[in-house]
């Protein structure tokens, strides 16, 4: 029988260490809303994502007031669109944004991911297409997330695509520009991403997916510091078993909501995604825990080593805890949604560069950085296929989210609001790399032996 | 049996447990267990009950639970077991 203790403790992560679900999202296949008609299609997609997700919100609410543990985020993914869309032989694909964004704020979600395409080696007219509409539909949508998938570990890199985006990121900041560049928060460029990831902005339902599913993403940065604040002077052992077990019981909780979600909304339980995700509220961040486990500044030297083993205890904790675990699965590094990490940044502690060192050893790259808006889009392709590179190369999920404010110079602040947060922007390395971005091609895929 | 667990914390004063139980019982929420403590003044009560036969929906009995916790000046939780049991049981 549980006791008074055990009660507490769990109530306590809840109300003092801002223990939530971050996310239930249900990832739903558009495929069978084809047709060569833009409008045909789009009334299909509406129809479906309103009939399949009416209960969504409605259901994630009774779970958390039931079990009196927050669910964040109520959030719908679907098939990444340039597939969906690919035999519509009329109209803009900015009309169907719209009819996402209508679907998701019908069913009262406050994201819905799948504007996206799959590039890693190849382009589709489709592709192109959607690529070529992310920043007018980015900036004609508020709750439209948009992703494309360039690299590979088994394709390697796309760089036509790379090239194409770094100029479509510029766009859509200069698009949104009224709103401090903010469309380019709803855009992410990946390699290997994964086709169940529940978090937005790269949440997108993979082909080789239910028609309808439940993903869930849990949290915890908050429940992690507390517990190893428990442990300072400790060693590493003590530290390493602390964040497992911390990391098992947040996990349990994200495995329960997962079930009880996907048995009342009828629709099979996909993954449970064990990223640490940060928030801006204080005390929910993770560069708090780096500096905790002891560097003076999330950038500080030693900043990698406890970011490894901080990343590889909450995986070892949390897959225990769940039967299937998925999506992105790691701790979140973003720059703006992360109170320690913006703390860190102003003084000086954490740069791009370390931040791409970071990503080497963590979910999922380049997060949320803010950066000049007088960088030119080949300097944008070029930090692009760096971070891309290093998920090929070590057979993980990278990824980036740069936001080129426009207006706006190193050191100034930007404002999200919201979870999105707030940033300084960040400098960008100077020198440039026109001609590298401008070869086109693709980079091949690297060897699978020889690993050193 | 669906099984719920009330928690009371707050600082200690004269009829808490009566509220709530007068309550359960007006709902048919039966008391399996009862656990209290009192530290430094500070009341901290965690109670099972079976929620099999209640009159009032869960949700419900969560809202009509916190409104009693206010007026009395304390802090009242009903929540199902199971978020319990699924993080300190293997």
């Amino acid at each position: 029988m549980i006791n008074i203790y055990e009660v507490n403790e769990t109530n306590n992560m809840i109300q003092n260490a801002n223990l939530d679900v971050r996310t239930i999202t249900m990832g739903i296949n558009l495929l069978d809303c084809a047709s060569s008609d833009i409008k045909k299609f789009n009334q299909k997609v509406y129809d479906k994502i309103t009939k399949k997700a009416e209960h969504l919100v409605k259901t994630g609410d009774d779970i958390s007031k039931e079990y009196g543990v927050p669910v964040v985020n109520k959030r719908i993914s679907v098939t990444p669109i340039a597939l969906a869309a690919s035999a519509i032989t009329n109209g803009s694909y900015v009309e169907i944004a719209k009819t996402l964004d209508r679907a998701a704020e019908a069913v009262g979600v406050n994201f819905i991911g799948g504007y996206s395409a799959l590039v890693h080696k190849g382009m589709t007219p489709s592709d192109e297409k959607l690529i070529r509409s992310i920043p007018e539909a980015l900036a004609s949508t508020n709750r439209v997330c948009s992703s494309v998938n360039v690299g590979s570990t088994r394709t390697g890199i796309n760089m036509d695509a790379v090239k194409l985006i770094g100029e479509m990121i510029l766009e859509t900041a200069e698009l949104t520009k009224h709103a401090d560049s903010i469309g380019c928060a709803k855009f992410v460029v990946f390699t290997n991403a994964p086709d169940d990831n529940p978090f937005m902005a790269g949440a997108f339902h993979g082909v080789s997916e239910y028609d309808t599913v439940i993903n869930v993403g849990v949290s915890g940065p908050g429940v992690i510091l507390k517990a190893i604040e428990g442990c300072r002077g400790a060693d590493f052992d003590t530290l390493c078993e602390m964040i497992k077990k911390t990391a098992f019981k947040i996990t349990r909780i994200g495995q329960l909501v997962a079930q009880e979600a996907s048995k009342r909304l009828g629709v099979p339980y996909g993954i449970i995604d064990l990223s640490l995700a940060p928030t801006p509220a204080i005390g929910d961040s993770i560069a708090d825990i780096l500096v905790e486990i002891g560097v003076e500044y999330a950038g500080a030297p030693g900043t990698t080593a406890a970011l490894a083993l901080l990343n590889d205890q909450v995986k070892k904790g949390g897959v225990m805890a769940s039967s299937h675990v998925g999506g992105l699965s790691g701790a979140f590094i973003p720059v703006s949604e992360d109170q320690g990490m913006i703390k860190a940044v102003q003084m000086g502690a954490l740069t791009i560069e370390k931040l791409e060192a970071m990503s080497c050893v963590c979910s999922v790259g380049l997060d949320m950085v803010a950066i000049p808006g007088s960088t030119k889009a080949t300097t944008i392709s070029g930090i692009i296929a760096d971070e891309m590179a290093i998920g090929m190369i070590n057979n993980k999920t990278t990824a980036v989210r740069l936001i080129p404010v426009i207006g706006k110079e190193v050191g100034e602040m930007v404002e999200f609001g919201g979870l999105l947060g707030y940033a300084p922007i960040m400098p960008v390395n100077q020198f440039g790399c026109e001609r590298f971005i401008n070869r086109g091609g693709r980079i091949p895929a690297p060897i699978h032996s020889f690993k050193n | 049996m669906k099984k719920g667990i009330i928690t009371v914390l707050g600082k200690d004063r004269v009829g808490i447990m009566a509220k709530v139980c007068t309550y359960l019982a007006e709902k048919e929420i039966n008391i399996l267990e009862i656990n209290q403590t009192i530290v430094s003044d500070y009341f901290n009560m965690m109670m099972v009950v079976d929620l099999s036969n209640s009159k009032s929906d869960f949700a419900t009995s969560v809202d009509d639970l916190d409104a009693i916790g206010q007026e009395i000046g304390v802090v009242i939780k009903l929540q199902l077991e199971d978020i319990f049991n699924k993080m300190h049981r293997i």
